[in-house]
């Protein structure tokens, strides 16, 4: 496997549209890079790119120590997986593994030895002589995935390979691919516009917004502290409490009273806007708090969600089921634990330190 | 409390597919009443039935207490909302709203007071004048849901509204379907597949699968005491989990074992146990009641995060709080809160009660 560099893509089409901004990326070896953002921001666009589908306007795209820009898919040695369930069905898993093999016309045992070393590595040997519609899901995965090993690419680049899947089969499949990729330290770019998806199985997320880049980092540094606020309202669900806030002694606070830690880096006076996560607002039905009147109360089993009204907005606020307030009545509404960060309202960038 | 909707051994058939099997149904007046199920569980059909679009091949329908099984969807006085909007497009959403009004030639004083109060109400006082081709999605959906609020009907029944939605957009209007529900007391039948969308909003679920209702509850009662595995397994993400085993006075499986804690067992049994992703925990305090295994994979979801294990062969998913640190392969123990699991009987798949 290896890494990839993006040096300032650029990517306009004819009609003038610009999908990819001076987007410059370092893809590590080994490492699950995630591309997400709403349709439109420019990462399938990237992908694209970095698969040789589509010709940069200008920029560079490195795979391994090879300049690939220029070069056709076919001799770039990377592997677009589409979606996994696209397996030929009247084939076994072992002409399935071998049909881009023979396609390329290598010799039959070369064929045989690389289906014998993906099969090892997927633990696929038990079912090689089976049909795909013998397989369970996650088995049908990592045969589709065995078929990418088998060319031994330098990158496997997949674009919402998930997506059209039901949601019990996409969680299994989730966890699937992530014990995989991290078991053979693959290199593994993927695209998708499922803020869930993406925390769960990025080692970094790259979010992207109309062919830009607008923040980069680990899952729980884009959830815990968004850089923007295009950022924050795209990760986490229920999403964040964007609450405008001033800046006083030691605190940040909003309307009706709505006291907030406050982060590092603010000036006393400045007017912020705090980005709240639901599980670090409580509710309490009397007691100290701003004022605020309950909306609707979503009970998921395993937790509760309220949305309430106050004098700061309305707020989403995530409680234990075991929780117990009615629609309509009046509570009081706090924030507890950490610090949350804190935005400028004009540049709309993190300005909390 | 009196029952707006009473549906009674309803069957319907198409050609060879038996779309409803005797469904029951009773909708309280005024309540919140999710029909939940998959694709092809009836509930459409169910809708369509009570509607008047459809003509049962048995069974009765009450509305009231009234018997309507034969009357013309006029005469039972029930609005529908699709998930498609199906407005007219050259209608301004004034005129759209206000066209149920018009076909019934009510005065226009008393049409321009009713727009007026349902825009109110669904705050969309802004876009009347607007054709739909100017409105965004929820926007058109919600001046769809005006047209079937400027009428009193006796129910509103809507069938998966908020489908077409994007996310965002679809958590907002759970939020506002619950409010205008409150504010007008009147009976919601609401059909979904979608578990998130049936419990957030829901007085009542009645779950479906395969023409008949399986289950009906709070949405706390069905998450808490699923009646079978299937309900336990479609309510609540991520989905309950479950390791077969045989049952007496342990719940045994492969690479794993637990006292069994009250359920009324004779002789060993085989069954399906199940355990939820919360009732389970890595921070183990207590030796007695734990399941053994090997992380397979971490998925951090920012307010939590998703720990999946294998037992034995098995796979179970564990809910962790976020600031979990775990690698593949470490052998982990986790402890499981006995007073929350399930047990299932591995033919019926029935679930089985505690002594």
């Amino acid at each position: 496997m290896a890494e990839v560099l993006v040096k300032r893509l650029h990517k306009a089409f004819p009609d003038g549209t610009v999908a990819v901004e001076e987007l410059n990326l370092e893809i590590g070896d080994g490492e699950l890079f995630v591309m997400l953002g709403p349709s439109g921001c420019g990462k399938t666009t990237t992908l694209r790119c970095i698969a040789g589908l589509e010709q940069e306007t200008s920029g560079q795209i490195v795979i391994g120590d090879e300049v690939v820009s220029g070069l056709r898919p076919s001799q770039r040695d990377i592997a677009m997986v589409f979606q996994f369930y696209a397996l030929y069905p009247h084939l076994t898993v072992r002409d399935n593994m071998a049909f881009p093999l023979r396609a390329a016309k290598l010799p039959e045992a070369e064929v045989t030895e690389r289906v014998n070393e993906a099969a090892r590595m997927l633990q696929l040997e038990p079912f090689l002589t089976r049909r795909p519609s013998r397989l369970s899901g996650g088995e049908q995965q990592r045969v589709a995935l065995g078929r990418a090993m088998v060319r031994h690419p330098k990158a496997f680049l997949m674009d919402e390979p998930l997506t059209n899947l039901d949601a019990e089969l996409r969680a299994d499949m989730r966890a699937e691919l992530k014990h995989l990729q991290e078991r053979l330290s693959s290199t593994m770019v993927y695209v998708t516009h499922d803020q869930t998806e993406a925390m769960a199985l990025g080692d970094r997320i790259a979010i992207m917004n109309k062919g830009r880049l607008e923040q980069l980092g680990g899952p729980m540094e884009v959830y815990e502290r968004p850089a923007t606020l295009f950022a924050a309202r795209f990760i986490g669900s229920p999403p964040m409490n964007l609450v405008e806030a001033e800046v006083t002694n030691g605190h940040l606070t909003a309307a009706g009273g709505l006291t907030i830690a406050a982060p590092e880096g603010l000036t006393r006076g400045a007017q912020v806007i705090a980005g709240v996560r639901p599980e670090r607002l409580t509710l309490t039905a009397t007691g100290t708090g701003a004022n605020a009147r309950i909306v609707s109360r979503e009970a998921l089993g395993d937790e509760t969600i309220y949305v309430v009204d106050s004098e700061a907005g309305r707020l989403n606020v995530r409680m234990p089921p075991t929780a117990r307030f009615d629609e309509e009545q009046a509570v009081k509404v706090s924030h507890i634990g950490a610090a949350p960060p804190a935005y400028d309202p004009k540049t709309e960038q993190v300005v909390s330190t | 409390m009196t029952s707006a909707i009473v549906a009674s051994g309803i069957s319907k058939s198409f050609g060879d597919v038996d779309a409803l099997n005797g469904l029951e149904l009773d909708v309280p007046e005024s309540a919140f009443f999710v029909l939940l199920g998959p694709s092809g569980a009836g509930k459409t059909t169910t809708l369509r039935v009570i509607a008047g679009l459809e003509k049962p091949d048995q069974g009765t329908l009450h509305l009231n207490g009234i018997d309507a099984t034969r009357a013309t969807p006029a005469e039972r006085d029930l609005a529908m909302v699709f998930q498609s909007y199906a407005l007219y497009p050259k209608k301004t959403a004034a005129e759209n709203i206000a066209s149920p009004l018009r076909a019934r030639r009510l005065p226009q004083s008393e049409i321009d007071a009713q727009v007026k109060r349902v825009s109110e109400l669904l705050h969309i006082e802004k876009l009347l004048q607007r054709k739909p081709a100017q409105m965004s999605g929820g926007e058109m959906q919600r001046v769809a849901l005006g047209r079937a609020l400027v009428r009193d009907p006796r129910a509103f029944l809507m069938d998966e509204p908020l489908t077409n939605l994007d996310l965002k957009l679809r958590v907002e209007m759970r939020t506002e379907l619950t409010r205008i529900h409150r504010s007008l007391g009147r009976t919601f039948l609401y059909v979904t597949n979608d578990q998130v969308e049936a419990m957030s909003m829901a007085d009542l679920v009645a779950v479906l699968r395969q023409g008949t209702v399986q289950q009906v509850g709070t949405p706390t009662e069905i998450y808490d005491h699923p009646v079978n595995r299937w309900v336990a397994t479609f309510v609540g993400s991520p989905r309950m989990n479950l390791l077969h085993c045989t049952a007496n006075g342990r719940l045994e499986g492969k690479g794993w074992s637990l006292p069994n804690p009250g359920f009324g067992i004779n002789g060993d049994r085989p069954a399906l146990f199940g355990v939820r992703s919360e009732d389970l925990s890595l921070d183990v305090r207590e030796e007695s009641a734990a399941l053994d295994g090997q992380v397979y994979a971490v998925e951090p979801l920012g307010d939590r995060t998703l720990v999946d294990v294998e037992i034995g062969e098995q796979r179970i998913v564990i809910k962790a709080p976020p600031s979990a640190m775990f690698s593949i392969g470490e052998r982990v123990r986790a402890a499981v809160d006995l007073d929350r699991v399930h047990l299932f009987d591995a033919d019926t798949e029935s679930a089985i009660a505690r002594r």
